[in-house]
């Protein structure tokens, strides 16, 4: 069976840049096709109807969960632990690049 | 039999008698994973010396009183977690390279729990990074093989935590189950697994796959393992605003109950085609069984099952592209190029579903028809107890047969995925061997029930007894 190409090698790249994701040409062919295989097989949802459906979000109906307004020593973490496995550090600071001035 | 293979209830009994201590015990398994894991490379990170400290812990407190059992039911039990459980100091993954270093500064609510209750944390286990997975070879170290068949996958994603409990590396694993990923492992190494219900357990410090999926469960030799287990587990945490203030029941206390009258269904829509014949027919004894234990089969119907796995597959994906955002190489970890070829296709699926001009038709439509599946549990429910299925449509299969095939990889979660979708609970109980491999079923309840399902594998349990039989290994 040949397998539909739903997914135009443009859309991949798009993709790949909405998702921060970093990707070879090798790795833009691969998914392209596995990828198309897949979009095609989500497809058949389409032939429920569902008009008249609600969306669900949540299954336990849970409504309203509400948590206390208190500070948590319990839960919060020294500026070192926060710190600890990040690579790049400055002065007890975390450093990234830069966001402005792209 | 060596004492690395007695399930917890024998080993509380052994512990009590002094029939050894909790250091012997616990030495036994780190032994037992130097001997063998070279061959199943079920654990990741062995944390050797914490161990045996908290093992020589375990011996005073007994020594002082074997009442200490009462506060702490897991005392002196050791334990492998799937490497998706954060454990404060504890290298934890997630099986994936990308965070190859990164050592927490917090345990998950369920690694305190089960801190607490007295378990000997031995490592930590391999797994499908992220998750992802249902054979373990998605792991970014490379894949964990099944005890009965070094040949075969173990099952995933906590394939690390079924092959090292399989093989008497721990006497007890963790899993999450977001599709399959505790019962299949247990399925496909003859053990008890439990995908308890959605907020049964808290979520909290475990790393994020799809948040509306994911369940943390566990998996052991026997029913009463597992349920002594949910107890330590389950219940409400604050730090998991959808996790249920449902009372934790004596789940232990439902297993003597007898499943005569009990009405269990099974769905026809999971007896079609894609199945193995062998596996329909382990079925088909299967329950046999339970018509002898007394319990009334029924025929029930989910008609949106075929429906069910394109749903999960733009549900989960999506809801992964967002979980993984977060890694960024800022705070924790590398660069995005270091994530695995899995979670770079799941992260690229849910960014197209989600994405402008796609969302209505892909996930808005899913989350509707995620409604209709639910609709098809709750009706099928106000027929019978119970439902029982297969857990998987084959046996065990080779390492390598569909790791180049995405979607036939995703389609071999087909009986188990759509309990997900829905949030019901299901624990996989072993129902035999095929060609030496071990299959099992899942029993599947309404919401919150996990009693029923400890009751009705009890039962179904205690007339087969497959779980003595152990690997070659």
């Amino acid at each position: 069976m040949k397998k539909k190409i739903i997914l135009t090698e443009d859309e991949i790249k798009h993709i790949a840049r909405l998702a921060n994701l970093p990707l070879t040409q090798e790795e833009i062919n691969k998914f392209q096709e596995q990828l198309s295989e897949v979009v095609d097989y989500i497809n058949k949802l389409n032939k429920i109807n569902t008009d008249k459906v609600e969306p669900i979000a949540q299954l336990t109906d849970l409504v309203k969960v509400y948590k206390k307004d208190i500070q948590s020593s319990e839960r919060s973490l020294t500026q070192e632990e926060a710190s600890k496995n990040a690579k790049a550090k400055k002065n007890g600071f975390i450093k990234t690049k830069s966001i402005f001035n792209l | 039999m060596e004492i690395y293979y007695l399930t917890i209830k024998e080993a509380i009994g052994g512990l009590k008698k002094k029939s050894f201590s909790a250091l012997e015990l616990t030495k036994a398994c780190l032994q037992r994973i130097k001997l063998i894991d070279k061959k199943l490379f079920a654990f990741l990170t062995i944390d050797e010396s914490r161990a045996i400290e908290k093992a020589k812990e375990a011996d005073r407190l007994i020594r002082k009183s074997t009442e200490a059992f009462r506060t702490k039911p897991l005392l002196g039990i050791p334990i492998g977690l799937k490497d998706l459980f954060t454990t404060k100091d504890l290298r934890t993954t997630a099986g994936a390279k990308i965070i190859k270093d990164y050592i927490p500064p917090f345990d998950a609510t369920v690694v305190r729990k089960l801190k607490e209750a007295g378990a000997i944390i031995l490592g930590k286990t391999n797994e499908d990074a992220w998750g992802h997975g249902s054979s373990g070879e998605n792991s970014d170290y490379g894949p964990t093989r099944n005890p009965y068949n070094l040949d075969r996958v173990p099952g995933g994603s906590s394939s690390g935590s079924g092959a090292a409990l399989a093989s008497g590396e721990c006497l007890m694993a963790t899993g999450t189950d977001t599709g399959s990923s505790v019962r299949l492992p247990a399925a496909f190494c003859n053990l008890v697994g439990l995908k308890p219900t959605y907020g049964r357990v808290s979520r909290y410090g475990i790393i994020a796959m799809a948040s509306s999926f994911d369940t943390i469960g566990h998996i052991t030799r026997t029913v009463y393992d597992n349920a002594l287990a949910l107890e330590v587990t389950a219940g409400n945490d604050p730090y998991d605003a959808t996790s249920s203030s449902i009372p934790v029941l004596n789940y232990a206390s439902f297993l003597e109950k007898k499943i005569k009258s009990l009405k269990i269904g099974f769905p026809k829509e999971y007896l079609v085609e894609g199945i193995d014949k062998s596996v329909e027919e382990n079925f088909y004894d299967t329950i046999k069984i339970f018509e002898k234990l007394g319990a009334k089969l029924k025929k029930v119907s989910l008609p949106h099952t075929e429906y069910a796995m394109a749903c999960y597959y733009i549900l989960v994906p999506s809801e992964v592209s967002s979980n993984l955002a977060r890694f960024d190489g800022i705070r924790y970890g590398g660069e995005r190029n270091l994530f695995g070829a899995e979670a770079k296709r799941r992260i690229m699926l849910g960014t197209y579903t989600l994405s402008a001009g796609y969302y209505d038709a892909y996930y808005l439509k899913a989350a509707k028809v995620r409604r209709l599946i639910k609709q098809d549990f709750e009706r099928a429910f106000a027929e019978v107890d119970v439902m029982i299925a297969p857990s998987s449509p084959s046996i065990p299969f080779k390492i390598g047969e569909k790791i180049d095939n995405p979607l036939q990889m995703y389609l071999s979660d087909v009986f188990m995925c759509p309990v997900n979708v829905a949030g019901v609970p299901a624990l996989n109980i072993p129902s035999g061997f095929i060609e030496g491999l071990p299959v099992g079923i899942q029993i599947i309840g309404p919401h919150f029930k996990e009693e029923l399902l400890y009751q009705v594998g009890s039962a179904f349990e205690q007339e087969t007894k497959f779980y003595q039989i152990k690997p070659e290994i």
